[in-house]
């Protein structure tokens, strides 16, 4: 089996196993108990897990600092980082010092716009968009070079991800996206989370039909409502987020004390689904905040035991 | 042209509060079109400024004198040292770079920006107006269906949308259209999809530095720049 990376998640995936995957939020803080506590939940649950890079442009614990305390914990970590926070310099340096230190997995994001933080006249960097670190990653491992050209001393070996939303306007412009993050380089995809699965089961089709899936792995994004709340806020106030209405009609017929358990229900029944669909390599679960449900997601949705 | 708002009267008198006579430089040039420096602008600031001064029982004098622009020396012959000379400060209603150019030609005396220098931009009506270019120095309308995608989308996006585009808005709020959204449109419309499907490579900023230009034809008189 050839490999491009050291990844795990490579291997799992090239051995054709449906993949799952966590994310693990750091905490506002140096409190590097509430990561070993979060990582305890996911081990033995989950083959990788990401490491969220400042999400909301809330500032938290450097993604590659918690990406060590987990690897540390016997997970493997899927470092994120978003373009925003870092130009082309400390990108490439931050890259090259998460491999030395054992991260095999990353992940390449725009980054939400720090309007969304609690610090929201930062200066924005966007040095660089997520496809050109797509696709710098992918030149410094399969050329040993870095973006201006020079060699590289050391080739960090890493499994490149991108994120893509295939609810996102416009639609028709969702797989040609897709092409261009596959020609980028990105390795696998992360998608945002899925309700609306006959839109997915759409992109999909579309995305099969170009041959596209047969050229990246597609993680299917799935994150279980623990609340009604949860439910009409990603509806409406989360940008590219499709919630159809069925989903709260449906947490809505069920008794309040049974609604949590009702979103796992429906997070298990995609999993099910995502199984069986073609074009799709594995789930990647975001239960937010709620990592100590994820060994009974696992368990409910039959992901265990893992490779 | 260049876009440019008032400061806050409150910033502009705090600025003021240890000079008694103060010189207000309006601007004919941009700063007059958009209605925030030019000739009008200076005499009703002024106004307000002297109309303060005597609420609070201060003895500060305020004159004003507009140039055509300041961003050219020759248009400052009005402004004699003479004339100068009479001032504590200057107070100056152009934008940043005529602020500048001012405090370059009477540098013994403190200039004050009165504007906020907001950005090139374009007319939408009367007083409103809205920003097109941030003189990224490299320019990628060509590709972009004459839409910039580093003024117009959040993230400066050269290989858009991202995830976050709402129904033809950007994420950050509902009152910015997506650039990339638009983008799309129109390239469509012209049947030059193709155009946005390349991977665009990473932009080589050129604004990172001190620009100076040099048009073509006086190269060999300016070679020492």
């Amino acid at each position: 089996m050839e490999l491009k990376s050291e990844s795990k998640l490579e291997k799992i995936l090239k051995q054709g196993h449906f993949a799952f995957t966590g994310e693990i939020g750091p905490p506002k803080g140096a409190n590097v108990q509430a990561i070993r506590e979060k990582a305890k939940y996911l081990k033995g649950n989950v083959d990788m897990v990401n490491i969220t890079d400042n999400q909301t442009a809330v500032v938290r614990m450097s993604s590659w600092a918690a990406s060590l305390i987990v690897l540390s914990e016997g997970l493997e970590p899927n470092y994120q980082m978003v373009c925003r926070d870092r130009n082309r310099l400390a990108m490439q340096s931050d890259i090259l010092g998460a491999y030395a230190h054992g991260i095999r997995n990353m992940l390449c994001l725009s980054g939400d716009h720090q309007k969304f933080g609690n610090q929201p006249f930062a200066k924005g960097v966007f040095d660089i968009d997520s496809i050109q670190l797509v696709n710098m990653v992918k030149m410094m491992r399969d050329e040993g070079k870095f973006l201006n050209g020079e060699e590289i001393d050391g080739i960090p070996k890493l499994f490149i991800g991108a994120a893509e939303n295939p609810f996102a306007d416009p639609f028709e412009w969702r797989v040609p996206r897709l092409a261009k993050k596959i020609e980028a380089g990105a390795d696998f995809i992360q998608t945002q989370c899925v309700y609306n699965m006959g839109k997915m089961r759409e992109w999909i089709k579309i995305a099969r039909e170009e041959g596209l899936t047969e050229k990246i792995y597609i993680l299917a994004g799935v994150t279980p409502m623990k609340s009604l709340g949860m439910a009409k806020y990603m509806q409406s106030k989360v940008p590219g987020m499709d919630v159809p209405d069925e989903i709260i009609k449906r947490l809505q017929g069920v008794d309040k004390k049974n609604i949590s358990n009702e979103g796992i229900k429906i997070a298990c029944e995609q999993i099910e689904e995502f199984k069986e669909m073609k074009g799709v390599s594995g789930v990647h679960l975001m239960a937010i905040e709620w990592e100590h449900k994820v060994p009974e997601i696992a368990e409910r949705a039959k992901m265990l035991p893992r490779p | 042209m260049v876009k440019s708002k008032q400061k806050p009267l409150a910033e502009i008198k705090d600025l003021l509060k240890s000079y008694s006579s103060i010189l207000n430089v309006g601007c004919g040039g941009c700063a007059s079109v958009c209605l925030a420096g030019g000739q009008r602008e200076v005499i009703a600031l002024n106004n307000e400024l002297s109309l303060l001064f005597k609420q609070e029982g201060l003895d500060k004098k305020i004159d004003g004198y507009t140039v055509e622009r300041q961003c050219n020396v020759d248009f400052f012959q009005g402004l004699s040292d003479e004339r100068i000379k009479k001032y504590d400060c200057i107070i100056s209603m152009a934008c940043g770079a005529g602020v500048q150019f001012l405090a370059e030609a009477f540098k013994s005396k403190p200039v004050f920006p009165a504007l906020n220098t907001v950005s090139i931009g374009i007319d939408k009506d009367i007083g409103l107006y809205e920003e097109r270019c941030r003189a990224c120095g490299e320019c990628v309308l060509a590709y972009t269906g004459g839409i910039c995608p580093v003024t117009r989308c959040a993230k400066g996006l050269f290989n858009g949308p991202c995830g976050g585009t709402n129904r033809g808005k950007c994420e950050i709020g509902n009152e910015y259209p997506c650039a990339w959204y638009e983008i799309y449109e129109r390239l469509k419309e012209q049947n030059r999809l193709q155009d946005i499907k390349k991977i665009q490579p990473a932009m080589l900023w050129k604004n990172q530095v001190l620009r100076v230009t040099i048009q073509e034809p006086y190269q060999e008189r300016y070679k020492m720049y």
